[in-house]
């Protein structure tokens, strides 16, 4: 039936979504290496210095704060969104109608802008006009309200995960849910008669029946921890000096405002480097934990 | 023993002694009944004030909104900080429809990109699929905020930049693998008899995809659609590298920019509330009417 159709009448098809693949990922990945390869800002002449970007990221006390920073964001808040997110999971994975609005106003603010979140943040944290402030001194919580953003990286940095965490938590939840209501019913119903506790059954059944998803939740979180930019940029703007700008932040610092785009180019495989690493040592779990 | 008869005892057999652990888990529950619930509630009121919290905010007169120590929610209602978010900068109209041009731009690139895609991924006899179907992925490795310089400088050559088309094609190219995914596995599981009714009468696979196949995959359309929407809306990273000039800022630029920039003295923070409040409607309201396909295109995207 087929061979009527053509051999290449299916390219036709494909070939609109190949051709913008090739235009705007595949040709600027490409640019981007030879970027990194040159001595290349607006004002002077580009020059081809080999690896000289990448000897200059590792002489570059900024570039590995950016990274230590980045890292330290990421280790912090993917084990909470992993923990938080799985005990919301199994709270509410019943369907029953307080759990079901329970997950979806979990859920509500994962469709909303992270944008729109962080500045939603920034003014609770606000240092005199912000809520948080104000309730935490109303709770005799604090005898002077905090500053949030701008004196110290770390304060800022919780402050930032609180935001996040709002924020995603839902994601998690949601797929957690998911993975659950995917466990075969008479496995667990089985381990109930004989009579195994609700956390015996989590820790022996829905863990490690999970246990996929688990990974897979954990590899979204730490490439997005890993490529946290907006909510730097609008709550702590990087304050104090820079300590708090996260590895995408100093690509975009290095590429835009100081206009070093050789040095951007470099910073920026150097991330996605990191970002493949992480990929690739997921499948290898997954597939260990498949078999 | 009919086939009928031979499954309804199999469900039989399953489910008396299941019957009989539900009513002991039930018993079992009773006691922790009220414990999730307050948990629950909890949990949920949690989430919403800060929503709650930043509407309230939006909606105080322009002295509450800047008054020491702030108060948790306003004691007159008034809608100043929405009349002076309406007249900021170009206007706050300018912006919106920035932002919804984006868009729209976005959903019809993807879709124009994607559906054909799909189906020829799907349907049609392509020599190297596989390696093909991998490159069109390829964005899932490559992070798009890694490539926006290189991009930024294709955008200047084409005369794309600080133009909605530009911020359309890189929000396309960040939901592209995620469409392809979708709309490929929606017409997979189109049945292949409707297709092959179709060719018989003579038609070409053109007119099977438009009139056989495409009514279909309608739910798969909204899901790409929908996420498209919501990843052009919120974005926030290639708007501030690709626009320049503050006529042509989408919603969250100009509301990230307000954020210092006042008419009072000081952040004015009853309009950021408000700009944060309508940016938030729209993606609110599309979860909430669309949800069965938002979580479908969840899952989906999830497993990619």
């Amino acid at each position: 039936m087929h061979s009527a159709t053509g051999r290449y009448v299916g390219l036709l098809y494909v070939a609109p979504a190949l051709a913008f693949v090739l235009v705007f990922t595949a040709y600027p990945l490409a640019q981007m290496v030879w970027m990194s390869l040159h001595n290349w800002s607006l004002i002077a002449q580009k020059k081809y210095i080999a690896f000289g970007n990448f000897t200059k990221a590792w002489y570059d006390p900024q570039f590995w704060t950016s990274l230590n920073f980045t890292l330290k964001y990421t280790l912090l808040i993917t084990p909470i969104l992993m923990i938080g997110g799985y005990l919301i999971a199994l709270l509410t994975a019943e369907n029953t109608p307080l759990r079901q609005i329970t997950r979806s106003v979990v859920f509500l603010p994962v469709v909303i802008g992270l944008g729109a979140s962080s500045l939603l943040w920034y003014w609770l944290f606000s240092y005199d006009f912000g809520l948080v402030n104000r309730a935490l001194l109303d709770l005799g919580i604090i005898d002077k309200p905090v500053l949030w953003f701008g004196a110290d990286a770390d304060v800022a940095l919780w402050a930032v995960i609180v935001s996040i965490v709002w924020k995603v938590l839902g994601f998690g939840t949601i797929l957690f849910v998911a993975a659950m209501h995917a466990v075969p019913r008479d496995v667990s119903e089985a381990a109930m008669v004989d009579g195994a506790g609700f956390w015996q059954r989590v820790r022996h059944i829905t863990f490690p029946l999970t246990a996929r998803t688990i990974l897979l939740v954990t590899l979204i979180s730490v490439i997005g921890s890993l490529l946290a930019f907006d909510q730097f940029y609008i709550m702590t703007a990087g304050q104090p000096r820079n300590m708090t700008a996260t590895s995408v932040f100093l690509i975009y610092l290095n590429s835009f405002p100081y206009l070093k785009l050789g040095y951007g180019a470099a910073l920026s495989l150097i991330l996605a480097g990191i970002i493949l690493i992480c990929t690739v040592l997921q499948m290898l779990l997954s597939r260990r934990s498949h078999a | 023993m009919s086939a009928f008869g031979e499954a309804m005892y199999e469900r039989f057999i399953q489910t008396a002694p299941a019957a009989a652990s539900r009513s002991r888990l039930r018993t079992a529950q009773g006691r922790r009944r009220y414990l999730v619930s307050a948990i629950c509630i909890a949990l949920s009121t949690v989430m919403l004030l800060p929503l709650l919290a930043s509407v309230l905010a939006s909606l105080k007169s322009t002295q509450e909104a800047a008054a020491l120590p702030p108060t948790y929610y306003p004691h007159a209602l008034s809608f100043d900080s929405y009349v002076r978010l309406w007249n900021y900068g170009a206007g706050l109209p300018a912006y919106f429809f920035n932002s919804l041009g984006a868009a729209l731009l976005t959903i019809l690139f993807c879709l124009a990109l994607t559906v054909p895609a799909g189906y020829g991924l799907a349907k049609l006899r392509i020599p190297a699929k596989e390696a093909l179907f991998v490159l069109l992925l390829l964005g899932l490795i490559v992070p798009y905020q890694a490539l926006l310089t290189p991009l930024f400088f294709l955008f200047v050559q084409l005369k794309l930049h600080n133009s909605l088309v530009g911020l359309a094609i890189v929000h396309t190219a960040i939901q592209l693998p995620f469409s392809i995914y979708v709309m490929r596995n929606a017409f997979e599981a189109v049945p292949r008899e409707l297709e092959e009714a179709a060719i018989m009468d003579g038609c070409n696979s053109f007119r099977v995809l438009f009139h056989i196949c495409l009514p279909a995959v309608v739910p798969a359309i909204v899901t790409v659609s929908l996420f498209a929407f919501i990843t052009s809306w919120n974005e926030f990273l290639a708007a501030l590298v690709i626009m320049n000039s503050d006529s042509s800022f989408t919603l969250p630029l100009i509301l990230a920019g307000a954020r210092q920039q006042t008419s009072i003295g000081g952040t004015d923070w009853g309009m950021l509330q408000a700009g944060v409040t309508i940016s938030i409607i729209p993606c609110m309201a599309f979860y909430l009417l669309l949800q069965k396909y938002y979580m479908a295109g969840f899952l989906a995207g999830a497993v990619k």
